[in-house]
C-alpha cells in the first residue's frame, strides 16, 4: 500500500479519507471495518484515560534517569508555547515518563515512541474540545500514514533509528491533527512529509540502551513538529517530495546508518562522557 | 499487515522487546504448563542478560509465569505478586549461544515435573519460541499450538492429524529420544480443535500441551 493509492482513492469517490482507509484496510486484511474502528477507538479511549490520569505527574523509572520533567513543565507558566503547544508538549512528557516507569501505554508506533499521538489527541480535546469521534477519525489517519511506513520501509529504531520511530509518530500526529481542521487527504500528506523531513537522519541512541534519555525529551519536542507542520500545510504550504517517496528516502538513510546508531546504546548520545558515567552509577547500584 | 499492527498494543512499557515480548515468551511457559509453577528459573542471554533491570524485563517475564496479559497494570508489582503466590524465582545471566541478543531460556518446575521453554523477543512485540524441552521450533504464539510428545512409530501422525479437526496452519516433528522411541510434535491451528481429549485414547500419544493463542480477545 502507498499513501497515493488512499490519495487516489479519495480523489476519485469523494468518500470521507478515514473510511477510504477502513476500507482499503478490509480489502488487504479481510477485517471487517466495524471491527477495526472499535479497535481504533479502545486505543484512543486509553491514550486519553492515561494522559489524564498521569497528565503533569511525577514518575518513578526503573532507572532513575527520567521521571521529573512532566512535573516542571505543569508548575511553570509557558513564555513561548501557545497553550495547545503546551498541553501537547506536557502530555507527551507524561506519557513516555509514564512509559519509562512501567505504566500503561499504547505502542505508537512504538513504546518508545508513545508520546507524540496522544499528545496532540489530549491537547485536541482539552483545548480545542474535540469529541471523541473526532479523534477517533484522526486517529485512523495517523494509523494509516503509519501503516504506510511500516509497509514500505520500517517503524524499528534497531532497524531504521529514532527517525523510523519519532519520525513515523511525527508524521502520524501531524497527519491526524490536520485531517482534524481540514479533513482534505492532500493536506495530511503533506503534513506527514514535512513532519517525517524533519526528522530524517535522527538517531537511536538511547543511554544505556533504556528508553529514556533521550527519548522522553524527544516526544516532547516532536509533538511541537507535528504542530508546526500541521499548521504549515493546512496554510496551503505543500511537500515538493510526496510521502511515499519521503519514506522511501527514509528507509534509505536508515539503512545507511552505522549499527551502533541504531537502539544498541553504542553511539549518538549514548556514547557522551556523561551518559557512561551515568549508565556506571545505575549499574554499581544494581550490582 | 494491519494498521493495528501499527498502533498498539496497549501495553505496560517501556520497551515492546524488553518489556512486552518477554512478558509473552513467559507467559506462552504459563499456559503450556497450565498455570503457575512453584518454581522457575530464567536464563537470560545478550541484551536481556545486560539491561534486564531498566527495562523491567525482570518483572515482565516473573508476570508472564503468574499469567498476566501484557496491559496489566500489576507487572510493575510483580515481585510482590510473586510472594503472594509463593513463586520461588531466579534470574540467570547466561550465554545460550548463537541466538537472537533478547533470548530467555526458562525452566519451570510444577507437580515434581520441569519443563522448558526458550523464546527470542525479535522487535515490536512479537516473539518466536524456538525451543520446547530442546527440540528446536518456530512458533510465533499468535496461533493456537498443540505440542505433542508422542512415540517414534508408524502411522502415529497420521493419527493424531485424523483426530485434529482443524486446519494445520504448520508443523514440527521430531525425533527427541530413539532408546525410548520418542518424538515430539509441534502443530500450529487456525482454530482451537473441540475434541482435544479424544488424543489420550491414542495408544501413540504420551502426553500433550495446549497453548491458546492470546489474539482473540483484547
Amino acid at each position: 500500500m502507498t499513501f497515493e493509492n488512499l490519495l487516489e482513492i479519495w480523489r476519485e469517490t469523494n468518500i470521507p479519507f478515514e473510511e477510504v482507509i477502513l476500507t482499503e484496510e478490509m480489502v488487504e486484511t479481510g477485517m471487517d471495518p466495524v471491527i477495526i474502528k472499535n479497535n481504533m477507538k479502545r486505543l484512543v479511549e486509553v491514550m486519553i484515560t492515561e494522559a489524564e490520569k498521569n497528565y503533569g505527574k511525577k514518575h518513578e523509572s526503573l532507572t532513575g534517569l527520567t521521571g521529573e520533567n512532566a512535573p516542571k513543565l505543569l508548575n511553570y507558566s509557558p513564555k513561548l508555547l501557545s497553550e495547545f503547544n503546551y498541553v501537547a508538549t506536557l502530555t507527551a512528557l507524561s506519557t513516555a515518563e509514564n512509559n519509562a516507569s512501567m505504566g500503561r501505554i499504547v505502542a505508537c508506533p512504538t513504546a518508545g515512541s508513545c508520546g507524540v499521538v496522544p499528545a496532540i489527541l489530549y491537547a485536541l480535546k482539552k483545548v480545542k474540545n474535540a469529541s471523541f469521534d473526532d479523534l477517533v477519525s484522526s486517529f485512523i489517519v495517523a494509523g494509516a500514514i503509519g501503516n504506510v511506513v511500516a509497509k514500505k520501509a520500517t517503524i524499528s529504531g534497531a532497524a531504521g533509528g529514532c527517525q523510523a520511530e519519532i519520525g513515523t509518530a511525527t508524521a502520524m500526529a501531524s497527519a491526524a491533527l490536520t485531517y482534524y481542521f481540514s479533513k482534505d487527504a492532500e493536506k495530511c500528506g503533506h503534513a506527514a512529509s514535512l513532519a517525517l523531513k524533519s526528522l530524517m537522519g535522527l538517531v537511536c541512541d538511547p543511554v544505556g540502551g533504556f528508553v529514556e534519555i533521550p527519548c522522553v525529551k524527544r516526544n516532547a519536542s516532536a509533538a511541537n513538529v507535528a504542530i508546526a507542520t500541521a499548521e504549515m500545510a493546512l496554510s496551503g504550504i505543500e511537500s515538493v517530495i510526496p510521502f511515499d517517496e519521503v519514506v522511501d528516502a527514509m528507509y534509505r538513510v536508515g539503512k545507511m546508518m552505522h549499527e551502533d546508531l541504531r537502539e544498541t546504546g553504542n553511539g549518538g548520545i549514548a556514547v557522551t562522557p556523561t551518559a557512561k558515567k551515568l549508565v556506571n552509577d545505575i549499574k554499581k547500584r544494581w550490582i | 499487515m494491519s494498521m493495528l499492527d501499527v498502533v498498539g498494543p496497549v501495553m505496560v512499557g517501556p520497551s515492546s522487546s524488553h518489556t512486552l515480548g518477554a512478558l509473552k515468551i513467559a507467559r506462552f511457559a504459563y499456559k503450556l504448563i497450565e498455570g503457575i509453577p512453584e518454581e522457575v528459573e530464567f536464563y537470560l542471554h545478550g541484551s536481556f542478560a545486560k539491561t534486564y533491570l531498566g527495562h523491567g524485563t525482570d518483572r515482565a517475564l516473573i508476570a508472564g509465569i503468574l499469567g498476566l496479559r501484557e496491559y496489566d497494570y500489576d507487572i510493575k508489582n510483580a515481585y510482590n505478586l510473586a510472594k503472594n503466590y509463593n513463586l520461588k524465582f531466579s534470574f540467570i545471566e547466561t550465554d545460550l549461544g548463537d541466538v537472537n541478543p533478547n533470548t530467555v531460556l526458562i525452566r519451570l518446575k510444577k507437580d515434581n515435573k520441569i519443563n522448558e521453554v526458550q523464546g527470542a523477543s525479535i522487535g515490536g512485540g512479537a516473539i518466536k519460541i524456538t525451543k520446547i524441552n530442546g527440540v528446536d521450533c518456530d512458533l510465533s504464539g499468535d496461533y493456537n499450538t498443540l505440542i505433542i510428545v508422542n512415540k517414534d512409530i508408524k502411522g502415529a501422525l497420521e493419527n493424531i492429524l485424523r483426530i485434529i479437526s482443524v486446519n494445520v496452519a504448520n508443523l514440527y516433528l521430531k525425533r527427541t529420544n530413539i532408546l525410548e522411541g520418542r518424538a515430539l510434535t509441534i502443530l500450529e491451528l487456525d482454530e482451537k480443535p473441540s475434541n482435544l481429549n479424544e488424543l489420550n485414547k491414542l495408544e501413540c500419544v504420551i502426553k500433550y500441551f495446549y497453548v491458546g493463542s492470546d489474539n482473540d480477545d483484547i
